[in-house]
């Protein structure tokens, strides 16, 4: 494009002082890989093609129906069945010829995350349904890619920056550490949207990216944002980040992707805890690997039964010393080991069962001496 | 001595799913920290303890039992996964 039609179709952000020519060339070399071409991808696509961002990339294995077009403003009836991604990108393309747009008609799995979320500069999560916001959202802190995060219920949205820059940035596990399980909250098949709410929060989304890559303004880092479509009511969070938040997360490349996120968000809730009396029946029984999840130099000592030492800190690099289907996670007061168990539930999923002692060792021991 | 927080009463906000159940707004009275403003509002709702929330108390994520004034505005929030 010359630099005139250049200018000419961004000349009204190009004259605003805070983003002028600097502004528009920040968004012109930038990469967003927007993840989900549903409620909230649409508006916030159609911005982000207009406002010229340079490459986009658009991710979505879904294909356009009836029901979403209330919401999806981007498709039409002529749509139906046909791929979100590729049809989206069409027509942003119409709307911009300029920028590069490219159509991922898949589903976002830890097999392709990584490799994709790698490239490019900013991701915008646009998805429906938790495994895929905790996948995100775990690739993003383990690459350092900022994340733009929205989510919908009814009549109610939140908003979010993850600048995942270093340790110290707020990611969504340090608002809510573990995905809820099946039944604990409804999607929005099951609870309704109405139709308006993700273009506001989508076209807020877009701005805070907007915002990111141009460096303008304050985006919602560190802060969650939630806005009431009914009562036009704003609620503002103050977010930290938190050490234990880390210990969720996968460690590396070969961790994550060893992570089972769909069954994460789908079994069902406090299996995982056992009292004494069942932990003593479930040693009793054998093929059981114990793990104690305390600092080494914990006490009490423990000789009673057999069982291996690896510290909650350190347990998804040694999960290999894990070889029974029965692993029962065990600490001082049952609150670390429970994380144990979620730690070795998303890395083994179905293929072993895994348990936390309820009220820890110190518990045990005192039951043992009641006996 | 008989605790100035004794009869306080301090306000809860609620949103998205938690409102269906305890409603947008709910004062508890006779609480001292969030652990026994969650014990007394199981108590009254018990659809709350089976569902998933994250507390705010005066606009600040909190993970550890905190102790509230009368001041204090407790915010609960749930997950939203709708996209």
């Amino acid at each position: 494009m010359s630099d005139q039609n250049l200018y000419e179709r961004y000349h009204r952000q190009i004259i605003l002082p805070e983003f002028g020519e600097e502004g528009q060339q920040k968004l012109l070399k930038a990469k967003v890989l927007v993840i989900g071409a549903g409620g909230l991808g649409c508006p916030a696509l159609q911005y982000l093609a207009a406002a010229g961002v340079g490459i986009i990339g658009i991710v979505d294995d879904d294909v356009v129906a009836l029901n979403n077009l209330h919401r999806q403003i981007l498709y039409s009836v002529n749509d139906l069945g046909l791929s979100k991604a590729k049809r989206a990108a069409h027509i942003l393309q119409q709307v911009n010829p300029e920028i590069k747009i490219i159509a991922y008609n898949e589903r976002l799995a830890t097999q392709n995350a990584l490799s994709l979320i790698r490239e490019f500069d900013v991701i915008f999560d646009g998805t429906d349904n938790f495994s895929t916001r905790y996948m995100i959202n775990d690739a993003c802190v383990l690459l350092n890619k900022p994340l733009v995060y929205g989510a919908i219920s009814q009549f109610e949205g939140q908003v979010s920056v993850f600048k995942n820059g270093n340790e110290h940035d707020v990611n969504y596990r340090d608002i809510f550490p573990d995905p809820p399980r099946e039944g604990e909250v409804l999607n929005c098949a099951e609870a309704g949207v109405i139709g308006v709410l993700p273009g506001i929060i989508g076209t807020m989304m877009a701005n805070e990216t907007i915002k990111l890559i141009t460096g303008i303004g304050e985006p919602l880092i560190n802060q969650l944002f939630t806005y009431n479509a009914l009562n036009n009511q704003v609620y503002q969070l103050n977010l930290s980040a938190r050490k234990e938040t880390r210990l969720l997360i996968p460690k590396g490349e070969q961790a994550f992707l060893q992570t089972d996120y769909v069954w994460l968000c789908s079994s069902p809730v406090n299996q995982a805890e056992v009292d004494p009396a069942a932990f003593n029946k479930m040693i009793a029984n054998g093929n059981v690997d114990v793990i104690d999840v305390r600092e080494l130099h914990e006490t009490p000592g423990v000789n009673e039964f057999e069982h291996i030492r690896i510290p909650l800190a350190q347990l998804s690099d040694n999960i290999s010393m894990v070889k029974s289907d029965n692993v029962i996670a065990f600490c001082q007061s049952g609150k670390r080991s429970l994380q144990a168990a979620k730690i070795l539930s998303g890395i083994f999923g179905d293929s072993k069962k895994i348990y936390s002692l309820r009220g820890g060792i110190v518990e045990w021991k005192k039951q043992k001496q009641t006996v | 001595m008989l605790s100035c927080n004794y009869f306080m009463s301090v306000k809860v906000i609620l949103f998205g799913k938690l409102a269906d159940i305890a409603g947008r707004s709910v004062s508890v009275d006779n609480v001292s920290d969030t652990d026994s403003l969650v014990d007394s509002l199981n108590k009254r709702y018990p659809g709350l303890a089976t569902t998933k929330y994250v507390i705010a108390v005066d606009k600040q994520v909190i993970k550890e039992n905190t102790v509230l004034n009368k001041k204090s505005m407790v915010a609960l929030l749930p997950p939203f996964s709708g996209g």
